[in-house]
């Protein structure tokens, strides 16, 4: 069982808000989800071994790119030519 | 390229369409002039692509997705992005952002999904062909409830480059239609190498569909017709599968015991790579604005809150759960581990059959409402997502009806047999008319 408090730290850890009218049923149905998953406790085998596929590399070869105006096209917040961000510190 | 245009005005009174291109320019080729819909996850350049969802509205891709490009070199008219559950999360398009599609054989019903949008539009007949995507049964779900044709290719055939992701270990782009023969001539187009896409094979379909299916042999799972199948869709089902033989094919029973654990590793595999994917959501790129006076966390919280619908956000709730420190082993560990049971089982079965059929949804199309919590809404993929977990082709066509409403038989085939799985629908299609 997972409790509202869990369910508001991995909402947290994703960056998602919810609502406190939303945490409730947003726990119930969680857990009603989780208590399926447990089946996966009775699974038997190994997983996947390394398979025989390779590698596949190129060159790093300079190509054309999207120019910047429509890279910046759909960004709200611009600055001089850059995507602005929300504050970090 | 585009020396002629269209128009394309249809009367969408089933909110298949989430974009329409009055005009839609398009080129000669093998596609010249018909008109094709795109589901709304798949990127066009120029044209809106929200994947169904709040946080992408108003979002123009800049550049073209591999299928798209593919499109317009092969003459078609790109005609419109289809509805769809939010970023695929769901089985009936209900989970728009921006309202349901309803089903034209019974407009109080779900069109299925997550490409619901593009099966309704074929089978409303506004367009000849759509492009879907299956995660977990998204073309074939939805194929299965209007009654039209939908294809999800070997993992690999088809560049998922362009393609805005949801679970990329999963997903594959398809072909939808009326019929068997427009499936497999929009598959001709769609495939290929793409370097863009790391995961894309050299594997073209170059298929003429072929009705002949003496001497192939079909493995009947007693999984698809046993508890939670609806035991009509089961005898409709059965009854095709009869024909079949009486086309020259046998059939033997076989299991697939793995299938108990296959919807519990579906959903944790795919909500972990959601919770991944769906990260870079964050309104700084594109999407509503996030406020940049606020701490980076604050305000990311904010626009994913009011921009992802609640079943988006509990997925990635549920990935990021089922990857955290002390729950990776219980859940995503586990969940690779059955991966592998079902790739092996089907492996096993495959060794002795040509192809594996039953049918594609253990019900008809659900009412509108009707699914209201998520857990019995997850249980309806049960039949398809075997499919996507060992990467093999599947087909879903029209069988037969029950209470009025379309069923839908699923062929599955060998890892790059698409082939074959087109030539036993096909033969299907042919005999019944």
């Amino acid at each position: 069982m997972v409790t509202e408090k869990e369910v508001q730290h991995i909402a947290g850890l994703a960056d998602i808000g919810i609502t406190t009218e939303e945490l409730g049923t947003f726990t119930s149905r969680f857990n009603e989800i989780l208590d399926y998953f447990d089946v996966l406790d009775r699974v038997q085998g190994e997983g996947p071994a390394s398979c025989d596929l390779s590698n596949v590399m190129r060159e790093d070869i300079v190509e054309p790119s999207l120019p910047q105006e429509e890279v910046l096209k759909n960004a709200a917040a611009q600055e001089d030519g850059f995507i602005k961000a929300p504050r970090v510190m | 390229m585009a020396a002629h245009e269209i128009t394309f005005e249809p009367d969408d009174r089933y909110n298949a369409f989430l974009t329409t291109c009055k005009k839609a320019p398009h080129g000669d080729g093998k596609l010249g002039g018909i008109a094709v819909a795109v589901k709304d996850n798949i990127s066009t350049r120029g044209i809106e692509t929200t994947c169904g969802s709040k946080i992408l509205k108003g979002y123009i891709p800049p550049y073209d997705a591999h299928v798209v490009e593919l499109l317009k070199k092969s003459g078609a008219a790109i005609a419109g992005k289809t509805n769809m559950d939010e970023f695929g999360m769901g089985t009936t398009t209900e989970n728009s952002a921006f309202g349901p599609t309803l089903n034209p054989c019974d407009t109080t019903r779900v069109p299925g999904g997550s490409s619901g949008g593009s099966a309704a539009a074929v089978a409303a007949g506004m367009v000849r062909m759509a492009l879907g995507t299956d995660t977990g049964g998204s073309i074939r779900c939805p194929a299965a409830f209007c009654g039209i044709v939908g294809l999800k290719p070997t993992y690999g055939r088809v560049s998922r480059y362009g393609l805005i992701a949801y679970a990329n270990s999963l997903e594959q782009i398809g072909p939808m239609a009326q019929n068997v023969s427009d499936v497999s001539l929009l598959m001709q187009v769609i495939s290929g190498h793409d370097r863009r896409d790391t995961t894309s094979y050299t594997r073209p379909y170059t298929h003429t569909p072929s009705p002949d299916i003496k001497g192939i042999k079909i493995g009947v799972p007693q999984e698809y017709f046993g508890a939670g199948v609806d035991r009509n869709v089961a005898e409709v089902t059965k009854r095709a599968i009869f024909r079949l033989e009486e086309l020259g094919a046998t059939t033997v029973p076989c299991s697939i015991p793995s299938m108990e654990y296959a919807l519990a590793a579906y959903y944790v595999t795919c909500t972990s790579e959601a919770s991944s994917n769906l990260a870079r959501f964050d309104g700084v790129r594109y999407g509503p604005a996030a406020d940049t006076k606020k701490s980076w966390h604050d305000a990311y919280r904010e626009v994913r809150e009011s921009g992802f619908g609640t079943e988006v956000r509990r997925r990635i709730m549920l990935g990021t759960f089922a990857l955290s420190s002390g729950y990776y082993g219980k859940y995503y560990a586990k969940a690779q581990v059955a991966r592998e049971n079902i790739k092996k089982d089907f492996s096993r079965i495959f060794s002795d059959v040509d192809v594996i059929a039953g049918p594609t949804m253990p019900t008809i199309a659900f009412k509108l409402g009707e699914k209201s919590d998520p857990l019995s809404m997850y249980l309806a993929d049960i039949l398809t997502v075997p499919a996507n977990l060992a990467g093999i082709p599947a087909i879903s066509l029209p069988c037969g009806k029950v209470e009025g409403m379309p069923v839908g038989l699923q062929i599955m085939g060998k890892p790059f047999e698409d082939e074959r799985v087109i030539d036993v629908a096909y033969a299907y299609e042919q005999a019944v008319g």
